[in-house]
């Protein structure tokens, strides 16, 4: 550190390595696939451009299906993991001695990769998963296809178990440090005035929450959205998520469908972000 | 009794996942409807052939050069961020946020034709600068997070005891930071060591790593070595995570500010 460097320059030269990686990879990645979705073709010759791509996602029933789907497991996962984590943590919080010990073993899953979690969900509960078995042995049925498809299915479930099994410890910690001391010098205060175990939960301990609920969650929807392992994993080729499809037309050697390869990562994109930017306008507009 | 279900199943809910890996990662024969598997050591054996080592020195190679060019780029964004006040600031912190929210497969179709163009495609430099987009911008938030809880005061008073900038940085704000590092550093290499889709993306196969074996294996339908190979996924995190949460529960509040913090990234 040298002091003779004026103040401004110094920032600027603090943010510099950070903001070249974010500006240049990240930013220079969204403007990229969106010239390239209205045709423009780096290092080719020039083709006319339009708005052929968005056009053809519109008219697409396939890619309908797959922002169907998308939605679905991203809102469904996200409010499972929002209450289970919620759940854990008020329960992890109420508990004694073993207090502590529990708060690490909520933490287990936190590190393991998705891809892991993906193959974990798909060997416990697929037709001839675990779960099966274990059903088999209690004589509730007699071959794997007396099993309900759980992965591979049409509503996504193996998918949604996958991110629940991940993503409601991650809510669980986020609360769980939200749930510090103050809270429960306010649940003691509630309880000498009278109020039940309800009471107290609905009253003192939710609204404390909440904030910490609601910013894990917008980060899990945000992730379930836009992420590719998992459904591509778990998931049926058809209909496919917006990542999946968009690395899919991506692969694909016909040069035609690199513009909506890029259209469909737009899109991907446009959704997590708009959806996490209207979070943090509304928590502005609450907090004043 | 009764007041034991709620952790049973918590318990239950945790670790059952964890059950029919082991189980089928130590499996010759599995078939239905055996609880049981055969025990082999077909799984462990694989992981030991020259194919599956090379891919773990890969991923190790790429994790902690991922994390030492991250946690670099991400301490000074974080000092700048964290430690002044100044124009734009608010506008610098989006920026550096928004990779944390937008997936960066959106992002990386749009510029894979400029690492082709460059010689970057199919290399380990160039998966690994495009892993540094989703782990600049979380060691970027845990060290701003660090350096806001400096307490200004202290740096202050080594002035006027005398101390240079080089003295103060040394010995009042590195010791100070140095477990946040410590943290953004760890879990910058678990994003790494777990990525697929960008490796994928600009390494091109080329550049194999541990999620790309498992991902074959998955593929070919190899339960046993599949399940072999995520065990060996999992389990260095799994280390890591636990070794270090216990060092760092002795490093005071910083722990508790860092448990949401470092868990930013779901």
């Amino acid at each position: 550190m040298i002091t003779r460097i004026p103040r401004g320059l110094r920032i600027a030269l603090l943010l510099t390595p950070a903001l070249a990686v974010v500006v240049l990879l990240f930013g220079g990645g969204l403007l990229q696939a969106l010239a390239q979705s209205l045709g423009h073709r780096p290092f080719l010759p020039p083709a006319p451009l339009g708005f052929d791509a968005y056009r053809e996602l519109a008219a697409d029933p396939a890619v309908r299906a797959s922002v169907g789907l998308t939605v679905r497991v991203g809102l469904v996962s996200t409010a499972g993991a929002a209450v289970l984590g919620t759940a854990a943590a008020l329960l992890v919080a109420s508990l004694g001695r073993t207090r502590r010990g529990f708060a690490a073993l909520l933490q287990v899953t936190l590190p393991v990769p998705h891809i892991v979690a993906a193959l974990a969900v798909t060997l416990l509960l697929s037709q001839s998963g675990t779960v099966s078995r274990l059903a088999h042995a209690a004589g509730l049925i007699a071959e794997p296809a007396g099993f309900p498809a759980l992965t591979q299915d049409a509503f996504g479930w193996g998918i949604v178990a996958s991110y629940l099994w991940k993503e409601a410890p991650f809510v669980a910690v986020v609360v769980l440090a939200a749930l510090s001391g103050r809270v429960a010098a306010l649940t003691d205060a509630a309880r000498v005035l009278g109020a039940n175990r309800w009471q107290r939960v609905r009253h003192v301990v939710l609204p404390a929450v909440a904030p910490a609920v609601g910013a894990a969650s917008v980060l899990v929807f945000a992730f379930t959205v836009g992420s590719y392992e998992v459904p591509f994993l778990l998931g049926r080729p058809f209909p496919a998520t917006l990542p999946v499809l968009a690395y899919e037309q991506f692969r694909d050697p016909d040069l035609a469908a690199r513009p909506l390869a890029m259209a469909l990562a737009l899109v991907t994109a446009l959704l997590t972000g708009a959806c996490v930017a209207a979070y943090v306008a509304l928590t502005r507009r609450l907090s004043r | 009794m009764r007041r034991a279900v709620g952790p049973g199943v918590l318990v239950l809910g945790l670790l059952a996942p964890f059950v029919p890996l082991l189980a089928w990662a130590v499996a010759g024969g599995y078939g239905y409807p055996a609880l049981l598997p055969e025990p082999s050591a077909r799984g462990a054996r694989l992981l030991a052939t020259p194919a599956v080592v090379e891919a773990a020195v890969t991923s190790m190679l790429v994790g902690i050069v991922v994390a030492v060019l991250a946690t670099a780029a991400g301490t000074a964004a974080g000092r700048a961020l964290g430690g002044h006040r100044f124009r734009g600031r608010g506008i610098v912190a989006a920026v550096l946020v928004a990779p944390v929210v937008v997936p960066a497969l959106a992002t990386t179709l749009g510029i894979q034709v400029f690492f082709v163009r460059y010689g970057l495609a199919d290399t380990v430099a160039g998966v690994v600068l495009v892993q540094l987009v989703p782990a600049v911008p979380y060691a970027s938030l845990v060290m701003a997070a660090a350096f806001a809880r400096l307490d200004p005061d202290a740096e202050d008073q080594a002035r006027m005891l005398g101390a240079g900038p080089w003295q103060r940085t040394r010995h009042v704000v590195a010791p100070a930071v140095a477990p946040a590092a410590a943290v953004a550093a760890l879990f910058t290499f678990l994003i790494s060591w777990s990525e697929y889709i960008l490796t994928l993306l600009i390494g091109g196969g080329t550049v194999r790593t541990l999620p790309l074996v498992l991902f074959a294996a998955i593929g070919s339908g190899d339960l046993p070595a599949a399940a072999a190979l995520s065990l060996a996924l999992a389990l260095p995190p799994l280390l890591l995570v636990g070794f270090t949460a216990r060092r760092l529960a002795g490093a005071g509040p910083i722990s508790r500010d860092l448990g949401p913090a470092a868990m930013v990234r779901p």
